[in-house]
């Protein structure tokens, strides 16, 4: 059924991308699928990419609009946000992003939640950004679900690329909760995981076996969630979408232990991991390229506090350097700035090791396959979506603008950034 | 009383200078080939600058600049040499001012509350930064006297840290309180102020704008009272007041040795400072001024109080740039482009990091990102040095590389706004006092607190605001 409303919504943000007709010239020419082209040209046709090269093998058709710009890269993923649903005000009313009724809820769903006109998608967009993974932030032991949409559209399902896009974990001390209420401690967390797990996978056989009756399921001690008539139980699907491999399960985690837990809950449930922040993911970094876990690596200036005491500006290169993939985030923020932006975190990154063309991947391509839109955006290439950043120089300088930005080929942004 | 105390002051200022001058590089040290960046005068591609005796020497083009014969020459063929950074707001060294109890309270000083060997310290010289306004936080109408303090973090020959106490970094002042400053060897430091929405709570705390400021007309009037009965005492100890700590402070701001520097960021609120300012007289900076560019004029234009020299000043601002607007009510409407705005309107700016709100490491992004968003190179750069060194009263000692100022500079290996530039040395009173190659430093550079095991940061405004748990 929610595989059904997938498959609906999928097809809604096919229909209403406003696919149109546009071609870009710039200086240089990033595509990340290749070596960055010299005078080069981008022709978007119906919204789609028709073709990319230099200027002169490249043929502009007739009547078409043509942007000039210094530089043109694909249009900037951001792996891992909250924007639309942790809204500018920052008030109680446009905070969305957090649900604290319960410690594992891994059914509430960031399409329900996404509000297209907060200001900060603008924002975000005005910078190059025409990707974001965006929903449920840590700080639950399950918090929910991600989305991946377009920096644009009227409603979620115009905005929308792919929902659920991965169930969101956090093992760190910011799950914990205080007064005698569990988790209370870090074995109690990896603890009511397992157990979660565990029962997500009796579920799965139940349904398999046909069995899907009332009885005694073992969840005796779950009391406020007891099952009408034993049908479908949505916290258990959404599990069990992680279990069967069909979404990822990224774990928030810092501190090197936490690290090492959930690589040996992925050991024992065999789902697909991608680490989150990972502020002490260096010391790890050889463990996590041989279990071939990629890495949301946190904001290159993201403020050292508590558990993320140990966190480094070299943290994307010395992974990446490691052979783990990392893709760049604007993470959660819980005062100001309200939102990163990851044009500015990868950059950071570009000027602490981690160079010029691997940051640039960071925040395209490898964030794009990393969030499982590869296939759609994420680099300049013929049939992929027509999303380019332009600026007027090196799109990673402070002093750069970002002059313009193209999604499905609609100019979305001329504001100069 | 107030006699033994300045008094007291003095012999310690003297016991200090004497430690310092005798700790000052004992060489003339002449970097030659570096492009320099003096602030008050034009950039100078293949330049000079010597230093001796913890302060600056010469500085001009090579060839031009005559070389002391003992000097050591240092080559600094293609490095960038700018004066030491100015930061007008900080928050680092483990601070607390004002407590619960009341939302005025000028008489606590933060100066009593400083762990110099906060890590935070070694972040801020990994930056770049030489001089700091360090100041307690922005959840009071006043929170409490802030301290201007120089980063003489450099070893002793004995491998400990000349800093070990806040008195070894704080900065005293070389001017009489006839010429209007808090008297030779005292140490130096502004009231932090604040209005908007960080200083509204329960009781005794204001809860609304108007309630804000009438505390605060309420507490100065008490200090125009209690200053005039000073007066009347004429000298007469029977006939002086009690001694009153908030009151000594308020009646050094309205005297105009002590500088207001007042949080604020709503247009509206900017406003309403200005309207005390111009009542009660007290010399003013205006910090973060988010919404500074809905009223650039009448900043710009501001006559209630002159600056330093006597001139109009206009209203000095010390601006902070986040990636977002937003996070709270009143930084909804931040944007880049406000420092562009304030100079084009004739304002004085300087740029600050609220650290721990922004990180002292990369404080020099902040006026690359105010040029991003059209401000002049020249004004940006002056941002982060003179300008927010005059805002201090310390305009003629640091913030600029002139011979006689401090020996205080940073070397860098590229452009000072490029993102890919790295603060390579800083250098404070003739000492190096950060050195990239060094790996310790290095590790400081790039690491998280934890890289020391310090104690945690404190928060500026954040606490209470966010809520435990979050």
């Amino acid at each position: 059924m929610r595989l059904l409303t997938f498959a609906v919504a999928l097809v809604l943000s096919c229909v209403c991308a406003r696919g149109q007709n546009i071609a870009v010239r710039a200086r240089v020419v990033y595509t990340v699928a290749g070596s960055p082209i010299e005078d080069g040209v981008i022709v978007v046709r119906d919204g789609k990419i028709a073709a990319v090269g230099p200027a002169d093998g490249v043929e502009i058709p007739e009547g078409v609009r043509v942007l000039q710009a210094t530089v043109a890269t694909p249009g900037l993923v951001d792996a891992r946000s909250t924007v639309g649903l942790s809204g500018i005000l920052n008030i109680d009313h446009d905070q969305d992003q957090l649900e604290h009724s319960k410690p594992i809820q891994p059914e509430l769903r960031a399409l329900d939640a996404y509000n297209p006109y907060d200001p900060l998608v603008e924002y975000v967009r005005s910078f190059g950004v025409t990707t974001v993974q965006t929903g449920n932030a840590p700080g639950e032991l399950i918090s929910g679900q991600t989305i991946v949409v377009k920096t644009v559209g009227n409603t979620v399902e115009e905005a929308l690329l792919k929902s659920p896009s991965a169930v969101v974990a956090t093992l760190s001390p910011s799950a914990r909760k205080g007064g005698g209420k569990s988790p209370g401690t870090r074995g109690k967390m990896v603890s009511m995981l397992r157990q979660e797990l565990i029962r997500t996978r009796e579920y799965m056989d139940k349904h398999e076996r046909g069995d899907a009756d009332e009885g005694e399921d073992g969840d005796a001690d779950d009391d406020e969630d007891s099952k009408p008539g034993g049908g479908t139980d949505l916290e258990k699907e959404a599990l069990a979408s992680v279990l069967r491999g069909e979404v990822p399960l990224i774990i928030t985690a810092n501190r090197v232990q936490d690290i090492d837990s959930a690589l040996r809950l992925r050991e024992e449930f065999a789902f697909k991991m991608i680490l989150d922040m990972g502020a002490e993911a260096y010391l790890l970094a050889d463990k996590l390229a041989e279990a071939g876990v990629p890495v949301i690596v946190h904001p290159t200036m993201y403020r050292a506090t508590g558990e993320t005491e140990n966190l480094t500006f070299e943290n994307a290169a010395r992974l990446a350097d490691a052979g783990v993939t990392v893709a760049m985030q604007s993470g959660y923020e819980s005062y100001v700035p309200k939102t990163r932006v990851v044009l500015f975190e990868a950059a950071m990154a570009a000027a602490n090791g981690l160079g010029f063309e691997r940051a640039l991947r960071a925040c395209t391509i490898d964030a794009a396959d990393l969030i499982g839109v590869g296939d759609r955006v994420g680099s300049l290439e013929v049939g992929k979506d027509g999303d380019i950043a332009l600026f007027d120089g090196d799109p990673f300088e402070y002093t750069t603008h970002c002059v313009e930005v193209v999604i499905d080929g609609v100019v979305v942004s001329e504001r100069v950034r | 009383m107030a006699r033994i105390w300045i008094a007291l002051g003095v012999l310690l200022a003297q016991a200090w200078t004497g430690v310092g001058a005798a700790r000052a590089q004992e060489r003339p040290l002449a970097f030659v080939g570096a492009h320099l960046i003096p602030i008050d005068g034009d950039e100078v591609e293949q330049g000079v600058l010597v230093i001796a005796d913890g302060k600056i020497a010469a500085v001009g083009r090579a060839g031009e600049v005559e070389l002391p014969p003992d000097a050591e020459v240092i080559d600094a063929t293609g490095r960038v040499i700018m004066p030491g950074l100015v930061d007008t707001h900080s928050h680092v060294g483990g601070i607390g001012g004002a407590d619960g109890s009341g939302p005025i309270q000028p008489g606590v000083r933060v100066m009593d509350s400083i762990n110099v060997r906060d890590a935070g310290f070694r972040r801020v010289v990994a930056g770049g930064l030489t001089t700091l306004n360090i100041m307690p936080g922005s959840g009071h109408l006043s929170s409490g006297q802030t301290v201007y303090c120089k980063m003489r973090f450099w070893r002793e020959p004995d491998g400990s840290s000349h800093a070990r106490a806040i008195e070894d970094i704080a900065i005293r002042d070389t001017r009489t309180r006839e010429e209007g400053g808090f008297g030779v060897g005292t140490v130096m430091g502004g009231l932090k102020m604040a209005n908007g929405t960080n200083s509204q709570r329960n009781p005794p705390f204001p809860g609304t704008r108007g309630k804000s400021a009438s505390l605060v007309r309420e507490k100065f009037i008490a200090a125009q009272e209690y200053a005039e009965k000073i007066e009347r005492a004429d000298g007469d100890p029977e006939k002086m007041p009690a001694r009153d700590l908030d009151m000594e402070a308020l009646v050094e701001v309205m005297e105009g040795r002590r500088i207001v520097h007042h949080h604020t960021h709503r247009a509206d609120d900017i406003m309403t400072v200005l309207r005390l300012a111009d009542e009660f007289g007290f010399r003013v900076v205006l910090h973060h001024v988010s919404e500074g560019w809905r009223v650039a004029d009448e900043i710009a234009s501001f006559e209630g109080v002159p600056g330093p020299d006597g001139t109009a000043w206009g209203a000095p601002c010390s601006v902070i740039l986040v990636d977002s607007p937003g996070g709270k009510l009143e930084a909804r409407h931040l944007v880049f482009e406000t420092p562009g705005i304030l100079e084009k309107a004739g304002a004085r700016v300087a740029l600050h990091t609220d650290d721990w709100i922004t990180d002292s490491r990369y404080f020099l992004r902040m006026p690359a990102i105010s040029v991003r968003a059209g401000m002049s190179r020249e004004a940006a750069l002056r941002a982060v040095t003179l300008s927010g060194a005059e805002m201090l009263d310390l305009g003629d000692r640091v913030g600029s590389l002139t011979p006689g100022k401090d020996a205080d500079f940073v070397v860098l290996d590229g452009d000072p706004l490029s993102v890919y530039t790295k603060v390579r040395e800083t250098w404070v009173e003739g000492h190096r006092v950060f050195d990239r190659d060094d790996p310790d430093d290095r590790l400081h550079a790039v690491g998280g607190y934890g890289a020391a095991g310090e104690s945690e940061p404190y928060f500026c405004c954040y606490q209470h605001l966010i809520g435990e748990g979050q």
